[in-house]
C-alpha cells in the first residue's frame, strides 16, 4: 500500500519526475555508504593493516596485505576475554533483575492495587524527570556506604530503578484483558500463578522491547562502570578501552574497538525489525 | 493514563448480595491483599529509594557539606557553591555545554529532520535506509568517540586526508581551541541522529495525504507544502525530539572526555565532565554535588516541560 507523500506520484510517473527520483536515490545512497557504512569499514580494515601502513599519508583504501595480528593481539595484550565477560554478566545481570523486579513491581502497581499506589507510581514517574546522569556522584556514594564498588551489583541493583521501562510494562499491564485474568482467579490462581502464566506469556511483546533496551543500556554506558570499577580486572568493555587506548599500537586498538561492536551490531542485525518497530512506535505513543 | 473501572474482586461478586462477609475477615483479607501486593513491588521500591530517590535528596543535602568518604560531614552553608561558582572553568563549562547544546540542536536536528524528509519519499530499499542510518547508534559511544579522535588525527586522520583530496585547506579539528567544540558535535551528531531519524519518519507516515493533495491543488509547491502542511502536522513530534535532545546533550560526557580530555584550553570542558572532575579528581564531593544540583535545576525546567507536553499529547490522541 502505498500512501501520498509530500511529492504525488504524478510528478514522479513523468519521466522528468522520474530522473530526478533516481538521481536523489543514488545520491543518498551513495551519502549513506559514505557516512555510516564507510566508517565501519575503515575500522574493520585498518585493524588489518599492518602498523606503519595505518600511519601512511595518504592512507592505503584496501590493506596491503590482510592481517588478523590486530585482533589475536587486541584479544591477549588488551586482556579482551575478561572484559568481555565483565560486559556479558553485567548486562545479563542487569537484564534479569529488571525483568524480575520491574515485572514484578509493574504488575503489582497495575493489578494489586496497593495502598497508596498512585503515590509510588508518581514518585517512580518523577524520577524521569531527574536526568540520570546529573545524580551520578550521590548515587556513586550510596553505593560505596553499601559497599558495592567493583562488584556487579553496583551495575544490577541501579538498573532496576529505571522508571522507562517500569512505565512500559505497567501500560501494557494495564490494557490486558480483564476477563482473561479474572478467569484465572477463579480457578483459583494465585497472583504470581496468574503473572507467571497468564500475564507473562501475554506480554512477550513488551517483555522483547525492555530486554533490549536493558541490554543495549548496559553495553553502551561508560560514565557510571567507570565510576564504579576503580579494578581493572572488573571493568567492562567499554572502560577498558578507553583506559587502556592511551599505550596501545593503534592497530590493535582498532581491532579491540571492532571486537566490542561486534555482539551490539549482532543483537541489531538479527532484531532490527523490531528494534526499529519500537523505536518507531515510541514516537506515537510517546 | 487508563483508569480501569474499579470492579469488586471475583470472589466478593459470587457471594449472595444479602449476606456480607464478616468485618473482621474482611479487613484480614484486604490485609493480606496489601502484604501481597507490597511484596512485588518491594525489590523496585527498594531500588528507586536507594538510587532514585535518596540520590536526589543527598545531592542537595551534600552541595551545603563538607563531605570526605569516611568521615563526618561538616555543614559549611553556601561555601561550595562560592568555590565552584569562582572556579574559572564553571564559566568555560556552562559555555560549552550550552554552545554544545545549540550546535546539536542546529546540526543534530536539521540533518536528521532533512534526511527523513527525503528517505519519506523514497520508495525503494526502505529497510536498507532504516538499518545503515541506526548502525551507528548501536556501536558503543566509547567505540565511536575513539573512531573519530583517530579520523581527526592530525597525521594520518581520515578528515584531513578528505580535505586534501577535496584540495581544500586541513583543519586542526579536536587539537584547535576554535574548532574542537564543533568537531565533537559532528561525532555525537553521527553517533545518535539514527533514532531521531526513525521517531521522525514514523510521524511523517501519519501525515493524511489528502493533505498534500489539497495544498498541491492550491499550487503550493514543495518548500511550501513542507512548511504548511508537514511541519504543522509534525509540531508535536518536532518539539519532543528538540526537548529529549536538549537534555541528552546537556549531559554530553563520553565524547570530551575520551577525545579530547577537555581541551585544548578547557574549550571542550563540559559541566558533567566539571561534576567528575571535582568528584574523582579533587576529591571534593560537596563541590560535585553543588554543580549537580545546578544543572538537575535546569534541565528539571526542560524535563517538566517535556513530561506536560507528552501527557497533554497522549490525552489528545
Amino acid at each position: 500500500m502505498s500512501t501520498r507523500t509530500l511529492v504525488s506520484p504524478a510528478v514522479l510517473a513523468r519521466p522528468r519526475g522520474r530522473a530526478v527520483y533516481w538521481t536523489v536515490f543514488t545520491g543518498v545512497v551513495v551519502l549513506f555508504a559514505l557516512a555510516f557504512l564507510f566508517p565501519v569499514y575503515w575500522m574493520a580494515s585498518g585493524a588489518m593493516k599492518s602498523p606503519d601502513e595505518v600511519a601512511r599519508t595518504p592512507p592505503t583504501l584496501v590493506p596491503e596485505s590482510w592481517s588478523t595480528s590486530g585482533y589475536t593481539d587486541a584479544w591477549e595484550l588488551m586482556r579482551l576475554p575478561v572484559h568481555l565477560w565483565n560486559t556479558v554478566v553485567q548486562a545479563a545481570g542487569a537484564w534479569l533483575f529488571q525483568l524480575v523486579f520491574c515485572t514484578a513491581a509493574a504488575y503489582a502497581l497495575s493489578r494489586l492495587r496497593p495502598a497508596f499506589g498512585t503515590l509510588v507510581l508518581g514518585g517512580i514517574l518523577a524520577t524521569l524527570m531527574v536526568p540520570a546522569q546529573a545524580l551520578v556522584v550521590p548515587k556513586y556514594l550510596t553505593v560505596a556506604d553499601l559497599g558495592l564498588l567493583n562488584d556487579p551489583l553496583a551495575i544490577w541493583l541501579p538498573a532496576v530503578a529505571n522508571a522507562f521501562n517500569l512505565y512500559l510494562l505497567k501500560r501494557f499491564f494495564d490494557q490486558l484483558p480483564r476477563d482473561v485474568l479474572e478467569a484465572a482467579e477463579m480457578d483459583g490462581a494465585g497472583k504470581l500463578r496468574t503473572l507467571w502464566s497468564i500475564v507473562l506469556p501475554m506480554s512477550r511483546p513488551v517483555l522483547g522491547v525492555v530486554s533490549i533496551f536493558a541490554l543495549v543500556a548496559v553495553w553502551q554506558d561508560f560514565l557510571w562502570p567507570l565510576m564504579v570499577f576503580s579494578d581493572t580486572g572488573r571493568q567492562p568493555i567499554s572502560v577498558a578501552l578507553v583506559q587502556l587506548s592511551q599505550n596501545i599500537q593503534l592497530t590493535v586498538l582498532i581491532a579491540a574497538m571492532v571486537i566490542a561492536s561486534i555482539p551490539m551490531v549482532a543483537l541489531f542485525l538479527v532484531f532490527q525489525r523490531h528494534i526499529i518497530a519500537g523505536i518507531s512506535a515510541g514516537s506515537t505513543k510517546g | 493514563m487508563t483508569k480501569t473501572a474499579e470492579r469488586p474482586p471475583a470472589a466478593v461478586r459470587a457471594r449472595p448480595a444479602g449476606a456480607p462477609p464478616p468485618a473482621a475477615d474482611r479487613r484480614r483479607r484486604r490485609l493480606t491483599d496489601q502484604l501481597r501486593a507490597y511484596a512485588f513491588l518491594l525489590g523496585g521500591l527498594v531500588c528507586f529509594a536507594l538510587f532514585s530517590w535518596y540520590p536526589a535528596i543527598r545531592a542537595v543535602v551534600i552541595a551545603f557539606q563538607k563531605y570526605t568518604p569516611g568521615s563526618d560531614p561538616e555543614w559549611v552553608g553556601t561555601a561550595n557553591f562560592t568555590r565552584v561558582l569562582n572556579d574559572p572553568e564553571f564559566g568555560a563549562a556552562w559555555r560549552n555545554t550550552l554552545t554544545f547544546t545549540l550546535l546539536a540542536l542546529l546540526l543534530g536536528f536539521a540533518v536528521p529532520f532533512v534526511l527523513a524528509l527525503v528517505l519519506n519519499e523514497l520508495r525503494h530499499a526502505k529497510a536498507f535506509f532504516r538499518v545503515v542510518v541506526y548502525l551507528p547508534v548501536m556501536i558503543p559511544p566509547v567505540v565511536s568517540a575513539l573512531l573519530w579522535k583517530w579520523f581527526y588525527d592530525p597525521g594520518a586522520g581520515l578528515a584531513n586526508e578528505a580535505l586534501r583530496f577535496l584540495h581544500l585547506p586541513t583543519s586542526n579539528w579536536t587539537n584547535g581551541a576554535d574548532t574542537a567544540l564543533i568537531s565533537l558535535v559532528v561525532v555525537a551528531t553521527w553517533a545518535n541522529m539514527g533514532g531521531t531519524v526513525l521517531i521522525y519518519l514514523a510521524a511523517l507516515q501519519s501525515v493524511p495525504g489528502e493533505l498534500y493533495e489539497a495544498a498541491e491543488l492550491d499550487g503550493a509547491s514543495l518548500l511550501q507544502r513542507i512548511r504548511h502542511v508537514t511541519v504543522p502536522q509534525t509540531r508535536f513530534v518536532i518539539l519532543m525530539l528538540m526537548l529529549l535532545q536538549i537534555i541528552a546533550t546537556m549531559q554530553v560526557f563520553t565524547e570530551p572526555f575520551v577525545i579530547t580530555g577537555g581541551g585544548p584550553e578547557n574549550s571542550t570542558v563540559t559541566v558533567l565532565y566539571l561534576i567528575y572532575k571535582y568528584a574523582f579528581l579533587y576529591n571534593d564531593f560537596g563541590g560535585a554535588c553543588a554543580l549537580s544540583v545546578m544543572l538537575l535545576a535546569l534541565l528539571g525546567v526542560f524535563s517538566a516541560v517535556y513530561l506536560r507536553l507528552t501527557r497533554s499529547g497522549e490525552e489528545a490522541a
